[in-house]
């Protein structure tokens, strides 16, 4: 019996999809399950789960005071690092192509040097983590010669007996992460929003400029609007970052097994996650705060894409 | 060599945690649940002795019959310790049994290098199962990988065919090693913890070591006046601060106060010895003697200071030298004292902690598993210790290696860890809690990093510490064990 031509059509398109669907299943959402199912035990993580224990892992994470205040931390990092880290690239991004004074090739064109601002702006986006961790350990260093201290004991705000804390500051910590994750990824987003920008008819800026606009305005009016699918996978993406930032909290914050400290203070979701999972034995615990972490992260995603939505224009 | 990236500093938390962790598990037997690190069904039984190595033991030279024609496979962790000494054992092995290939390997992805192999029943022969990528022995024993060591032990000495080789290893050595009533890993690195200083620098000034608190808060003031900072540590990760502070706890209070932390005991942390003790670390912090920012420092920030002559003394156990090695400038002259006493200790000043770690196993399914055996008893002999001790500039468990011709070869914080040591004559000091308990351990770190920074207050610290004993007692999740009565 021949197939229906419809039918042969896609059983061709599902033949190019099963292998890449099937790797998905297993690496991926094998695993999601697996780790809720293992969120339901009482695990060690070195030998089978003992016990299931149903939802009480999720009862104890909301009692838990290191869990709510991690939480509280990642939620911090959640408003303030994608806000600023958007608004400066996306200011950025706007000098370097259209923010020059007039004269240039109708009247639109970047600042002075933008080509080199650019590579410069995107230099910590090539440098692998584990060369930014090493960078600003020495920078952050608590004592008079790191580079932080030096300049502002050169700047008369401390002395050399008494050097500012940084990451190990319990009002500083936090800030000191951020401060890192948005020089990491200004860069990044700095050339999403170039190309995007570039895309943008030169004819909307010459006609605003003809109109009498200033740089302000056209930023505002022309610019903004029109990136705005952009930055929204720029929200998306710097949301599930903020969610994450381990790396950083686990080797640049004080404390044994995965940073954390000063005191709690530096603590994230991810590390709190890992501590337990790997050096407290509480590994079905730690699975119960992966899942939580999943519907966060999922949660956030869908608001931010929802929220955002706009009508689109063609061009 | 020095590492300044993390995962060296993780091996060396691994070091303090992980000796007694198996000594944890001796304790209560606890049988820990088979594992999944090999694939396969694991058996439960983990006594996998090797019928045909057993049968030669009448030949002192060659207990375990090793053919020299077989090849000899070495796996070892390439850490602190770096690997030359491995190597120097290799050439020592193919010295006896000339002719025989030895392949070497080492690395710090040891999961990943070996669980493979593993798996596919062709392990190496002989390895250095370390670092924060260690394969853990229980998971390995509860799935039949190791072999029993204890024939081993029950060998020949290489050094006097008359004593066996478990008489020739330092105490607690084989109880470290112990998985159940057996040994499954020779705990071979010995290391002691004390307070380091340029012996150099030291003369030079005219200072003395001090022996009491009161004397040491003097030679402080001492140093401050000469621009110096006395005391720096690693704050970035309290714990290497936490051992002071317990040592002088142990001093002070004795058993008594060891037993009741340990077990975690109502109000344990209200003992006198504690408050003196806190009291007496807190001073260093109160009267300025600290390195300004220390309390932020990683262990090789704060570790290379003190090698420029930024502060004078530093607490660490007896890995800094090698770790130091390239960062400490020529006549700098290590050496290590003991924790000063307080009025009133139950230990002698001289008491110090001292720990064997660095497990070598020779897997069950080895191709030349007589060989893996022999490479460990050659580690046994007096010239393994020796070269151990050159080689990796560190105390290996072996007893009498180090005489006086090799001693006068070792570098001076060999030198000076070994006759630290000696010098304390039996009395060391050993804490549980450490590995028992990690979450009170982390809280405990907690604690003094902010008692350190300034944050808080000696009464503080004690509070923090008695109501994080008590959150651990009143956790049922966390399996409790006993202090064992009879170690000091």
């Amino acid at each position: 019996m021949r197939l229906r031509k419809k039918t042969r059509e896609r059983l061709f398109i599902a033949s190019f999809l099963a292998g890449p669907l099937l790797v998905y299943l297993v690496f991926v959402i094998w695993p999601y399950i697996e780790t809720f199912g293992y969120s339901l035990t009482e695990w060690s993580g070195v030998a089978p789960p003992s016990k299931v224990v149903g939802l009480k892992n999720y009862v104890d994470l909301f009692h838990d005071p290191i869990f709510l205040k991690a939480l509280t931390h990642n939620m911090i990092i959640l408003i303030v690092f994608p806000t600023v880290t958007i608004a400066l690239s996306m200011f950025f991004a706007f000098m370097l192509n259209v923010g020059g004074r007039r004269g240039g090739l109708g009247g639109v064109k970047g600042i002075r040097g933008s080509a080199f601002f650019r590579i410069v702006f995107f230099f910590p986006q090539v440098l692998s983590v584990a060369i930014i961790v090493i960078l600003f350990q020495s920078a952050y260093e608590s004592n008079s010669v790191g580079l932080f201290n030096a300049i502002v004991i050169k700047l008369g705000l401390t002395d050399a007996n008494h050097p500012w804390e940084f990451l190990n500051s319990p009002t500083f910590v936090l800030w000191c992460i951020m401060f890192i994750l948005v020089w990491q990824w200004v860069g990044f987003y700095l050339v999403l929003f170039s190309a995007a920008m570039q895309q943008i008819p030169r004819d909307y800026y010459e006609a605003a400029l003809l109109d009498g606009a200033g740089r302000t305005q056209t930023y505002f009016k022309v610019t903004m609007p029109l990136l705005w699918d952009s930055v929204q996978t720029a929200w998306v993406y710097l949301a599930v970052a903020a969610m994450d930032a381990f790396a950083l909290v686990a080797t640049l914050t004080p404390g044994s097994s995965f940073g954390g400290g000063p005191d709690e203070h530096g603590e994230v979701l991810s590390t709190y996650l890992m501590r337990n999972f790997q050096v407290l034995g509480k590994a079905g615990y730690a699975c119960a705060m992966g899942v939580v972490i999943f519907f966060i992260t999922l949660i956030l995603s869908l608001v931010v894409l929802r929220a955002t939505r706009r009508e689109r224009l063609e061009y | 060599m020095s590492e300044h990236g993390l995962p060296a500093d993780v091996s060396r938390r691994q070091m303090l945690v992980r000796s007694a962790a198996i000594a944890a598990m001796v304790g209560p037997g606890s049988a820990l649940a088979a594992g999944c690190a090999a694939g396969s069904g694991s058996s439960k039984s983990s006594t996998t002795n090797s019928g045909s190595t057993a049968a030669n033991s009448s030949d002192p030279k060659n207990p375990f019959g090793v053919k020299a024609s077989n090849p000899l496979d070495v796996y070892v962790f390439k850490g602190g310790y770096g690997d030359n000494y491995a190597k120097a054992f290799e050439a020592m092995y193919t010295k006896d049994f000339p002719g025989a290939s030895v392949s070497h390997h080492s690395g710090q992805n040891l999961t990943g290098d070996l669980q493979p192999r593993f798996n596919a029943g062709s392990p190496p022969d002989v390895i250095d199962d370390s670092g924060a990528q260690q394969l853990k022995l229980d998971v390995l024993n509860s799935s039949g990988q190791l072999t029993n060591l204890d024939q081993l032990l029950n060998a020949p000495s290489i050094d006097d065919p008359s004593k066996k080789v478990r008489d020739t290893l330092l105490a607690g050595t084989i109880e470290q090693g112990q998985l159940g009533a057996s040994m499954f890993s020779l705990n071979y690195v010995f290391t002691v913890f004390g307070l380091w200083y340029s012996a150099s620098t030291f003369k030079k000034n005219n200072w003395q070591v001090p022996t009491t608190w009161d004397d040491f808060m003097t030679l402080c003031a001492t140093i401050k006046a000469t621009g110096m900072a006395p005391f720096a540590h690693q704050g970035k990760y309290p714990y290497y601060m936490l051992v002071p502070l317990m040592d002088m706890v142990a001093k002070n209070g004795g058993p008594d106060v060891q037993t009741a932390i340990d077990n975690l005991e109502p109000n344990a942390w209200k003992a006198d010895a504690v408050k003196n003790s806190v009291d007496a670390i807190y001073e260093l912090v109160d009267k300025g003697y600290m390195l300004p920012g220390t309390e932020g420092l990683t262990h090789i920030q704060s570790q290379t200071l003190w090698n420029q002559g930024k502060a004078a003394v530093i607490p660490c156990g007896s890995w800094l030298e090698n770790e130091q090695l390239t960062a400490t400038p020529p006549g700098f002259d290590m050496a290590v004292f003991a924790m000063p006493s307080l009025t009133g200790d139950k230990m002698p000043q001289t008491a110090v902690r001292a720990e064997a770690g660095e497990p070598f196993i020779v897997p069950s399914k080895a191709k030349n598993q007589a060989g893996g055996l022999e490479f460990l008893r050659i580690m046994c002999s007096k010239a393994g210790g020796a070269s151990f001790a050159q080689n990796a500039n560190s105390l290996s468990v072996v007893k009498d290696a180090i005489t006086p011709e090799i001693s006068a070869k070792l570098l001076p914080g060999t030198k000076s860890s070994n006759d630290l040591y000696q010098a304390a004559n039996g009395q060391y000091i050993a804490w549980y809690y450490l590995n028992w308990y990690s979450q009170f351990e982390k809280d405990l770190e907690d604690a003094m990093s902010q008692l350190m920074a300034n944050k808080i207050q000696p009464a503080d610290f004690i509070n923090r510490a008695q109501s994080a004993a008590d959150k651990c007692a009143a956790d049922s999740s966390v399996q409790k064990f006993k202090r064992p009565t009879s170690t000091s």
